[in-house]
């Protein structure tokens, strides 16, 4: 049986146009998608039965024994920490919400150690953008900055930007121009028609070369900038300028390199500039399939996009202070419940060591880095291919993934609303 | 099965020509009824002003560019943060609310049924998503229309029950419930980073102009036969001398429906400008309400402005361009493929300021200046012109030319060269403002047939009792108590049960979405269409299949309305 249109989740890009064959309850292959999609759906590496951490040894048990390790977990916490959320379903994500507020704790998504910043810097300048759909159709040039579609995003060229059919070119391929800016070639780089390479740690000034140049003021710029030259400066400038429809891109390589949040209001103040001369966006490269939802639900929920603390009643959200990696380096959660992440591999050692400290509650289908820290970990349905639910893609076009195979777990959703009833009941006993 | 009985209610019911009078209310399993049993619930409304339920037909309180507006304001959220109550979440925000801020305060003032004013079909699972969660109120979505290409297609191509076929298409597919239009042609030109002008500028690429895209989109309205009329943001939004524009539009809307308006109107206060530039800004409100008082085919909200802080947030993209090039603060857009637009940005509405008080003065002269209240609401396109929680100050500055004069002192010395204002003594009274806000609204939505916005037998028991006793007030004087009143009720009742008492929700859940879907044959059914079908196959940027609003964001009590079309 081959299923078509299926969404992949595995990257923020949703492409919604997989086929895939099923055999005997099985997948066997995958059409359309992309290396990772391939990895995703044909992986067969998963945990099958939750487990305990039992002294030393880890132990299979149920899923009855180990929701109610988990709410007993969370339960005696009084500062407890939810991290994750960026690789599962929105309606779980919402149900986290509710968790936390019942429990007084914090809850945080992994923006905030990717796309922090530029939710950081559209909170004070905005951020004029649009649709996937809308580029594909209209824009004829595109800048990548800081990040390597070819790599990270494989089908993002061909799907939405440089290789994609457009209603208003007739031939897209050739009238589209590209331009990459980061700091060394990468695969994308190969096909640019400019690639500005830049000393790393020298994207602000760039960006804000170009801001004087669109501006009139190129005389106030010197013959070099930050190992960008004057002049490919102006012809990059220029080029901009003439565009009918300008969009750029950024990934990583902006948002966590020197200056941070400050490169990401430079990049917005520079789209505004250029939406003066002609119609030019900007948006945000995300890298999980549905960690735009995870800043969405928790927005329409609380307020705030990621690190909400609810401890003294009200939201609180102050980047720095309630984000995850901040309060596991200070030592102050008492426990930690990670969803659909893998928080040892991407924090500081210091974090990690507090993770040994503290129990861990682990939801997700995957053996990770974390899990070797897990009081308690509980498999998962996959999202997008064991279980339907809601995901927004990079752009804010909300899709439902598709369950497309049978299997024996629970979804996230049900995880989490049986963690969230047994506390309530335990609540109600006191 | 629940029954509740409320006793000794003052009791204004507008649909049911009942103008204040001592009476009980009877509410038999969610429904108005004629009795109840002995074993039913008392409430003892004690002579309160008792109203339907409150219905708003034009806010922004669910889906994407509302949660934009939240999640680029932090500093909106801290103004406006609450704390966990039993059966209530805890709350952020003051003009941009979070979702459960949202449902609670507008229960607090007593409404029952809301509209979100603009949903871009594309985007749609998301305000559902909203929706499921604001608990209080039952919900319906405009749907954009105003640069949907297959529309302007089949608009060029003169081809009015296609755009019909379109309209019917998509709206059930993304459980919408009216036509929305905003700026239209106007969020197409903007994906070039250019705007239309009036009604008659030709749309790139499309060659047709907006006025055809309104005169389609009103017959392929009534062709299917929709419950509400198409609902229109003009062209122009916010510019001096945009009356002329206005005008216009509202002179070429027939006469098509005889039980509603065939065009709504909304936010016209930020259309009734005179003037060339902001140098000589003025108010066009007598213009624009004497054409409406000749119009009874048109229906308006006020859109009123009032002092303070808010967020603007509209599909009009180029407007909102327009407003960041005078602000010069933060700056969001969202263009949405092949369909509309979106843009946002906060706003200080200063009392010092001359443009700001011109536009205060114009909203409340629209409402004054139109005779018959059924044609003009009371809203203020929350949260462009003001935040809904500041509904009760307008309905005081509706009822007392007192209050009026006493805020006119205080606001830019310049303004009364420029507006009609003081010279207006009109001073509304309870039924007036019952009209402004439930009757008319429910009426011009079209949804009193299915017993809303009224409490005949067979409605939905949907009741707001205020603190205010009609023969204990004097609202033309005492309208700081009109204030205080409207702000806060006492009960508010959503289909039989007590929501809300002295703004403790009582209670979660209970909601519904009402959409509708128009009945259309085989021959007219987009799904077979080559030309739609291509659009998904090679423009969208989802696939056909994907598109379609799942049962899944649907909860068990929504409301289907299923229309005959000519189709």
């Amino acid at each position: 049986m081959i299923k078509k249109n299926v969404i992949c989740s595995f990257c923020g890009c949703l492409c919604d146009d997989l086929s895939i064959t099923i055999e005997d309850g099985k997948i066997t292959g995958v059409d359309n998608g992309c290396a990772l999609a391939n990895a995703k759906f044909l992986g067969k590496e998963r945990l099958l039965k939750p487990v305990i951490r039992e002294g030393d040894s880890i132990k299979e048990t149920e899923y009855n024994t180990a929701i109610e390790k988990a709410a007993d977990i969370l339960k005696d916490a009084e500062r407890p920490l939810f991290f994750g959320w960026s690789g599962t379903q929105g309606e779980a994500q919402a149900k986290g919400v509710h968790l936390c507020m019942l429990l007084g704790g914090v809850i945080d998504n992994t923006s905030s150690l990717c796309h922090g910043p530029s939710i950081l810097a559209i909170q004070e300048v905005g951020h004029p953008g649009c649709t996937l759909g809308q580029v594909k159709n209209r824009a004829d040039l595109i800048i990548y900055w800081g990040c390597n579609p070819l790599e990270g995003h494989p089908r993002h060229m061909s799907r939405y930007t440089t290789y994609a059919d457009g209603f208003f070119l007739k031939n897209a391929f050739r009238e589209r121009k590209l331009i990459v800016v980061d700091v060394r070639k990468t695969m994308s780089s190969d096909v640019a028609d400019e690639f500005i390479q830049i000393e790393p740690g020298g994207d602000y000034a760039v960006l804000s070369a170009l801001r004087a140049i669109v501006r009139g003021e190129e005389k106030i710029i010197p013959e070099s900038v930050s190992g960008v030259s004057k002049s490919q400066l102006k012809r990059v400038a220029d080029m901009c300028k003439e565009a009918r429809f300008g969009a750029l891109f950024f990934g990583l390589g902006l948002t966590m390199s020197k200056n941070k949040y400050k490169n990401i209001r430079n990049a917005v103040e520079l789209t505004d500039e250029l939406s003066r001369h002609t119609k030019f966006t900007i948006s945000a490269m995300r890298g999980h399939w549905n960690v735009y939802g995870a800043n969405e639900v928790f927005t329409w929920m609380t307020g705030y996009p990621y690190a909400i603390d609810f401890a003294r009643g009200i939201p609180f959200y102050n980047p720095g202070e309630t984000t995850a990696a901040e309060i596991l380096y200070r030592k102050e959660c008492d426990a930690l419940m990670v969803v659909s992440s893998d928080p040892a591999a991407h924090m500081p050692k210091k974090c990690v060591e507090h993770m040994a400290d503290i129990p861990v509650i682990q939801i997700d289908p995957h053996k990770n880095c974390t899990s070797f820290f897990t009081d308690v970990q509980i498999p998962v349905a996959i999202t997008g291919i064991e279980a339907s639910g809601t995901a927004y893609r990079m752009d804010g076009v909300p899709l439902r993934t598709k369950k497309i195979i049978d299997a024996d777990f629970l979804t996230d959703t049900e995880v989490i609303s049986r963690i969230y009833e047994r506390i309530l009941e335990a609540k109600a006993d006191v | 099965m629940s029954e509740l009985l409320i006793k000794n209610a003052y009791v204004i019911d507008p649909i049911n020509d009942i103008k204040g009078e001592i009476m009980d209310i009877a509410i038999k399993d969610r429904m108005i009824a004629d009795s109840v049993s002995d074993s039913a619930e008392v409430i003892d409304a004690k002579g309160c002003l008792t109203l339907p339920g409150g219905v708003d037909s034009h806010t922004h309180i669910c889906g994407t560019k509302v949660n934009f507006g939240r999640y680029m304001s932090p500093e909106d959220m801290r103004a406006g943060r609450g704390r966990a109550q039993p059966h209530m979440y805890p709350v952020s925000g003051y003009s941009v609310p979070t979702v459960y801020a949202n449902t609670y305060r507008y229960s607090a003032l007593g409404y029952t049924t809301v509209l979100e004013g603009a949903m871009a079909p594309l985007e749609a699972r998301h305000t559902h998503e909203e929706f499921f969660c604001t608990s209080l109120q039952d919900t319906m979505a405009n749907t954009l229309f105003d640069g949907n290409w297959s529309v302007m297609e089949a608009v060029s191509d003169k081809d009015l029950k296609r755009v019909a076929a379109v309209v019917g298409w998509t709206l059930a597919a993304v459980k919408g419930f009216a036509v929305k239009v905003t700026n239209p042609g106007g969020t197409e030109m903007w994906g070039w980073g250019k705007d239309v002008g009036c009604i008659h500028q030709k749309i790139d690429h499309f060659g047709i102009t907006p006025a055809e895209i309104i005169e389609y989109l009103i017959r392929a309205n009534e062709l299917l036969n929709l419950p509400h009329s198409v609902h229109l943001h003009c062209n122009n939004l916010g510019k001096p001398g945009n009356y002329k524009c206005t005008l216009e539009t509202m002179q070429r809307t027939p006469n098509l429906n005889d039980k509603r308006q065939t065009l709504y109107m909304t936010h016209v206060q930020f259309h009734s400008y005179g003037g060339t530039k902001w140098g000589d800004f003025c108010s066009k409100a007598d213009d624009i309400a004497w054409m409406l008082n000749r119009k009874p085919q048109i229906a308006i909200d006020m859109g009123q402005v009032m002092f303070g802080k808010t967020t603007t947030m509209t599909a009009d993209g180029p407007m909102e361009f327009n407003l960041y090039r005078l602000y010069n603060n933060k700056w969001s857009n969202h263009d949405v493929e092949l369909e509309t637009g979106s843009g946002i940005i906060p706003v200080f509405y200063s009392r010092k300021n001359l443009v700001n008080s011109v536009m205060w003065s114009i909203g409340l002269e629209l409402a004054l200046m139109t005779k018959n209240p059924w044609q003009c609401m009371l809203a203020t396109d929350n949260p462009n012109g003001a935040p809904f929680v500041k509904y009760p100050e307008i309905i005081a500055l509706l009822m007392s030319s007192r209050y009026r004069d006493e805020e006119f002192a205080k606001i830019h010395p310049d303004t009364g060269k420029r507006v009609h204002l003081p010279s207006l003594d009109r001073e509304m009274d309870f039924y007036e403002i019952a009209v402004m806000t439930r009757a008319a609204q429910a009426k011009a939505l079209g949804i009193t047939d299915i017993g809303k916005g009224h409490l005949g037998e067979g409605a939905y028991g949907d009741v707001a009792i205020y603190p205010i006793k009609n023969n204990d007030i004097d609202p033309s004087r005492d309208y700081s108590k009109i204030i205080e009143g409207f702000s806060l009720t006492d009960y508010t009742i959503k289909s039989g049960r007590v929501i809300s008492r002295h703004g403790n929700c009582l209670l979660n859940g209970n909601n519904r979405t009402i959409w509708v879907k128009p009945k259309i044959s085989e021959e007219y059914n987009m799904s077979n269409d080559p030309e739609f079908v291509k659009k998904f196959e090679r423009y969208y940027s989802v696939s056909m299949e994907n598109y379609p609003v799942e049962e899944e964001y649907m909860n068990k009590r929504n409301i289907c309305i299923e229309t005959e079309t000519g189709l």
